[in-house]
Order: structure tokens, then C-alpha cells, then sequence
């Protein structure tokens, strides 16, 4: 019943995606010389996707606002930048269950702490611990300081001897990266909708409630809270296999914040909104970036605009879109009731709307 | 009948900064019986409910249910030993539809999330169950119906079925008739007379004609203290109560 949206959603998602899928057929046509570079960025945005849908799980879908959530970003590039070897490529069939399992244990040990605080003090510690790793890797010395660790090559997917995906080439780490994002949204949106999933809502909905009938809802948070942090940890191996590198940027309460907007710009508790989200808030930047140097004050601006006028994010433009008919002209036009904005949505017959009673 | 109460509590104290919000409480509830909390508004009986669900921690004294401690034990945990609660709000998942709310509160008494994603039969038997509970409680017709969707008096049976979907030996209930019309009131009166030969019922209720006709045992409180406690006969002759409650309570209806 709940997250059950309508078809133009995965039809909009999948036309995008095909979209995508063609850049290198039409990039090159419409943004010219760039084009190599505006992949790279493409590239970016998915990985930023997968990033901020690790964090909806938490914050959309559990009810657990996280700002320390680039800690596991962070921790994962520097699991692959120390554990690589420098003078070749490690296999990523390595270094991928290394990255996760590090993860967990980070997830696994944080949220046992975390998830014991609540509100405020929940948003509190989880910026706290992002702090922590932060000014360790800046200061530490095996971490190369605020340089951080350079990733000499990129770790290799092969069988044998037989190359899978070059990683090295950015055209295959582009689709490579594609199939890690499709990957983890097909998982959520199944996770989302299994009984855990429900679970999940339940706690978000009343956490008191599920604890009368029955469920130990610590339990069920902690395991959404490593499921959180491993996939966010890919997410950070992706963008450390992209930058070549991996530095305290990556995990300091800045980048926790940005990907905490891309959420919220994206709708909160959609999934896709999220993935939305990040592709939108990179482009916002990338633009603005362009225009003027002040561009964070616009950036800021924007944002707030945006998330003033669709206060469900652009999720909610595609799951409610606005009636573009024009008021008529005339007093009576003006003053006519609204035709009912959506009753059933105000009912909560549509999944996606969040009750506010408890 | 067996004289050991199933739920007993001896000195329950339970303070909020400086108000005793429950004061040194006896209370024994009996295997097969309704026993009914009466009291005005501000007495501590849904913190009484509260403490005996885990939801509350005691600040003193003792529950013992089966003649085991409880006490300190957290809710989730108190819920699986039998022990279900319905809530004076009402509290269901208005998002989920009836059937749905109701195998939510199945599933985690038939092993829970992983067994029925493992295995088919721990599935349907969830299904059962909550198909039971609904019927039950009379909203079958309404399985696939959001929960927000339906009528103040069906989500409060809808709470009563999701209440009974954990399958509990004794059903803590807060004032399950409360903000109901006439029908409902009868209607959900007749549904609690019929609850009666299967659980143990602790119910908080405010509506005397429905008291008297479903308690057998009650338990008056007044500022967090139990003020009588006895036999729905003895209570209704007691001067005490009547004097101090029931009397209140015919002033405030004239
Ligand atoms: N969480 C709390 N924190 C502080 N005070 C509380 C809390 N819960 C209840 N109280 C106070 O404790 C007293 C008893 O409240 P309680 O809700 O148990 O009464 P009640 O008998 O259920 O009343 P009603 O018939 O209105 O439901 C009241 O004075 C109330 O204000
Ligand atoms: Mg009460």
C-alpha cells in the first residue's frame, strides 16, 4: 500500500535512464568539446544518487535525520586509497567487499551508539562522529593529512585475465557506475516494500506503537542504519575511484549537509526524488558555478525557493503535478473553491503522504 | 478458579518530577476476568496501563505477571510475553490499509520479518491471523480499506483487531468506547462482552453503562491512588464511590 506510485514515475525514471544510456550518441552533438567532461560530472551525479538514496532509507523512510552520513563516504575512499596497492591496480573483487564490510562495521558500531539519542541529540551525535573521522584522517599522517591518499590506479574488473570493465576508461566507468546506481535503487525499492520495509515505516509513523506490539524497533533502526552506511560507502569507493583520491573533504559535515539537501530537494522517503535530488542540486552548482562567483548565496537562494514552492521536493512535482490551467478570468473564477486538491491525497489514499497524527 | 492473579502489581509508584502520577498501587487482575479501571480524568489510570505495558518505567514497586517479575522490562518485550495494549489515542497506521495494520501486529508474534520472508506457511499464518482478527472485530468488509480512510468508531476496532492480532493473553485497553456515537458504543460493547470468555481484559472506561455491564471486577482511582477495589456489585454499592466519583460523575452530567 504505502510508496506505491503512479506509472509515470517509472516511466519518467526509465526514460531518463534511456537517456543516459544514449549520452554518448547525443553529448557530443549538443554540448560539443565538453562532452568528455560533462560525463565525468554525469558521473559524479550518479554516484551522488546513490548516495543520497542511501540516506533517504534513514531520513526519508525511517525518520532519522543523519548529518554525519558522509563519514562512511569518506571512510570508504580511504579504505580503498590505504588498502590499494601503489605500484598496481587492486581487483575490485577485493576491494568491493573490503569497502562494505568496513562499512558495516563503522555502521554496525556508530548506530549502536547513535540510535540510543533521539531528535536533535540523534542530529547532534551523528555530526559529532562525522567530526571525529574528519579532524582524524586531517591530522593523521598514515592518511596523508589534508592532502589526503592518492589512488595511483584504478582497481581492475577482471576474470583471469580477461578484462570485464575497463575502469580506467571513463565511458565504461560511466556505465559501470549506471549499473551500481540502477543496482542499489532496484534493491531499495524492494527493501522499501518488503515487510522490513513496512517495519520501518511503522517506527517512522509511531515507534511507540510498533514497541506495543511487539517489535524491538532499536533492532530494526540499526539494521537500516548499516544498510545506510555500507551503500553509502560504495557510493564513496565510486567517487574515490573517480577523483583518484581520497581527502577529508569527503567525509566532513559539509558534504553530510549538501547530500542532506539533495534528499530534501528530491522529496524525502520517494527513492527516486533523492536520485533526482543530487542530479539536480549538481546541476544547480555546475550552472551557478559558471555564472558568478558567489554562487553558493544563489545556490542557497534557489534551494529555499524550491523547497518553499514544493515543499514534497520534485518528487512531489512528478507524483502531484500541479494543474497549470490558468485561474479565469473574473471574481467568480478567483473565488471558486479549488476543485478538491486531491481529496483522496488528503485522505492519505495515495501512499506517499505522511500522516502527521501519531 | 484459580485464586493466583495472572498480572499483580504491589507498590507501584510512578512520579513525574513532582506530581505522583500513580501511588503506591495494588492491583491483581485474575485469569478469565474484566477488570475495569474507573476514575476522573487525571487520576494515572492510562499511566497505570502505561507501566504495566513497559511503556512506562516504574520510579517504585513491583509487577509480576505469571509470577514473574516484569518490571523494567521494555515494552517490546512485555508485548511478547502476551501482554497487548490498545492506546487512549487512537493509534493505528493511517496509511496502512486494515488488513495491512493488522498483520503488522501478527507477523512479529509468528517469528517475525524473517520468518515470513523465509518461508510461505509463516506467511499465510500471519494472513490467518489477521483475517481473524478482523473478523472479529467485525471490519472484514473493510480488509483492503486504508486506515485513514474509515470512520473514528472503525479505527478504534480497527485498534482492538490489531490488538488481538498479537494474539494476547491479557488485553490492556484505554478507553476503547472513548469519543464514540451511541451505535458504535453498543456496537463495540457487544464486541468486548464477546472478547470476554477468551482473554483477560483490563479496561479503562468511562462510560458506566458499559462498565457495568462487561466488568466484573473494579478498581477505582483517584490522584494516582486505588480508592476501592472489589466486585462490580460491591462497587456500585460502595458509599466511598459513590461519594467521591460517582457522585462527581452525576453532578457533571446534570
Ligand atoms: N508523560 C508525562 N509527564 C508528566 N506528567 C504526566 C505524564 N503523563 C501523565 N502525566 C500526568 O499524570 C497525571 C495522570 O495522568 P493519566 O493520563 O494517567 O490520567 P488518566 O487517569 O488516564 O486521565 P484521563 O481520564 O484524562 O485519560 C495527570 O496529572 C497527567 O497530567
Ligand atoms: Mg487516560
Amino acid at each position: 500500500m504505502l510508496h506505491r506510485y503512479p506509472k509515470r514515475v517509472p516511466i519518467i525514471m526509465l526514460a531518463l535512464t534511456v537517456l543516459l544510456v544514449f549520452y554518448p550518441l547525443w553529448g557530443p552533438v549538443l554540448i560539443g568539446d565538453g562532452s568528455d567532461f560533462f560525463l565525468e560530472k554525469l558521473t559524479l551525479m550518479l554516484i551522488l544518487g546513490l548516495f543520497a538514496m542511501s540516506l533517504d532509507l534513514l531520513v526519508g523512510v525511517v525518520g532519522l535525520v543523519s548529518l554525519g552520513h558522509a563519514l562512511f563516504f569518506g571512510l570508504a575512499g580511504y579504505t580503498l586509497a590505504l588498502a590499494s596497492p601503489s605500484y598496481s591496480a587492486a581487483s575490485l573483487w577485493w576491494m568491493m567487499p573490503l569497502v562494505m564490510l568496513v562499512s558495516a562495521l563503522a555502521a554496525l558500531v556508530i548506530g549502536a551508539l547513535v540510535l540510543r539519542t533521539r531528535g536533535i541529540f540523534f542530529i547532534m551525535t551523528t555530526l559529532a562522529f562525522g567530526q571525529m573521522l574528519y579532524y582524524l584522517v586531517s591530522d593523521a599522517s598514515f592518511t596523508g593529512g589534508s592532502d589526503g591518499v592518492f589512488i595511483m590506479f584504478k582497481p581492475t574488473l577482471a576474470i583471469g585475465e580477461l578484462t570485464l570493465i575497463d575502469l580506467e576508461s571513463p565511458l565504461q566507468f560511466f556505465y559501470f557506475v549506471m549499473g551500481m546506481t540502477l543496482l542499489t535503487y532496484l534493491f531499495l525499492h524492494w527493501l522499501i516494500r518488503s515487510y522490513f520495509g513496512q517495519v520501518l515505516d511503522g517506527i517512522h509513523d509511531n515507534e511507540h506503537r510498533m514497541q506495543a506490539l511487539g517489535y524491538a524497533t532499536y533492532g530494526y533502526k540499526l539494521a537500516a542504519f548499516v544498510i545506510s552506511g555500507v551503500l553509502a560507502g560504495v557510493a564513496g569507493m565510486l567517487a574515490a575511484m573517480q577523483y583518484g583520491f581520497a581527502n577529508p573533504a569527503q567525509l566532513g559535515w559539509h558534504l553530510s549537509g549538501e547530500v542532506l539537501m539533495m534528499v530534501i530537494l528530491g522529496g524525502m522517503g520517494t527513492l527516486f526524488g533523492p536520485l533526482l535530488g543530487a542530479f539536480a542540486y549538481e546541476l544547480l552548482h555546475y550552472a551557478f558555478e559558471h555564472l558568478t562567483l558567489y554562487w553558493q548565496l544563489l545556490m542557497g537562494l534557489t534551494i529555499i525557493l524550491i523547497v518553499l514552492v514544493l515543499p514534497k521536493g520534485l518528487a512531489g512535482l512528478i507524483l502531484d503535478p500541479p494543474r497549470l490551467r490558468l485561474p479565469r478570468v473574473g471574481v467568480g473564477g478567483l473565488l471558486r473553491p479549488r476543485p478538491a486538491a486531491s481529496t483522496k491525497a488528503r485522505l492519505g489514499l495515495a501512499g506517499h503522504h505522511k500522516h502527521e497524527e501519531g | 478458579m484459580s485464586n493466583t492473579p495472572l498480572l499483580s502489581t504491589r507498590g507501584l509508584t510512578c512520579r513525574f518530577g513532582g506530581l505522583t502520577a500513580v501511588d503506591r498501587v495494588d492491583f491483581d487482575v485474575r485469569p478469565g476476568q474484566v477488570h475495569a479501571i474507573l476514575g476522573p480524568n487525571g487520576a494515572g489510570k492510562s499511566t497505570l496501563i502505561n507501566l504495566l505495558s513497559g511503556e512506562l518505567r516504574p520510579s517504585e514497586g513491583e509487577i509480576h505477571y505469571r509470577q514473574h517479575p516484569i518490571h523494567g522490562l521494555p515494552a517490546h518485550r512485555v508485548a511478547r510475553l502476551g501482554i497487548g495494549r490498545s492506546h487512549q489515542k487512537t493509534n493505528i497506521f493511517p496509511r496502512l490499509s486494515c488488513l495491512e495494520n493488522c498483520r503488522l501486529a501478527a507477523r512479529i508474534h509468528l517469528g517475525g520479518v524473517i520468518a515470513s520472508w523465509r518461508s510461505r506457511a509463516a506467511a499465510r499464518q500471519v494472513d490467518e491471523r489477521a483475517e481473524q482478527a478482523l473478523a472479529t472485530c467485525l471490519l472484514t468488509h473493510r480488509a483492503s480499506t486504508p486506515a485513514s480512510a474509515m470512520s473514528y468508531g472503525e479505527q478504534r476496532q480497527l485498534q482492538i483487531a490489531m490488538v488481538l492480532a498479537t494474539a494476547p493473553t491479557l488485553m490492556l485497553l484505554d478507553e476503547p468506547l472513548a469519543g464514540m456515537g451511541r451505535e458504535e458504543t453498543s456496537r463495540v460493547t457487544g464486541l468486548l462482552r464477546a472478547l470476554r470468555d477468551d482473554y483477560t481484559l483490563v479496561l479503562i472506561e468511562h462510560d458506566m453503562d458499559s462498565v457495568f455491564a462487561l466488568a466484573e471486577q473494579i478498581t477505582v482511582m483517584v490522584d494516582g491512588r486505588v480508592l476501592e477495589t472489589g466486585t462490580t456489585a460491591a462497587i456500585r454499592g460502595s458509599e466511598k464511590v459513590r461519594d467521591v466519583y460517582l457522585g462527581r460523575h452525576q453532578q457533571e452530567q446534570a
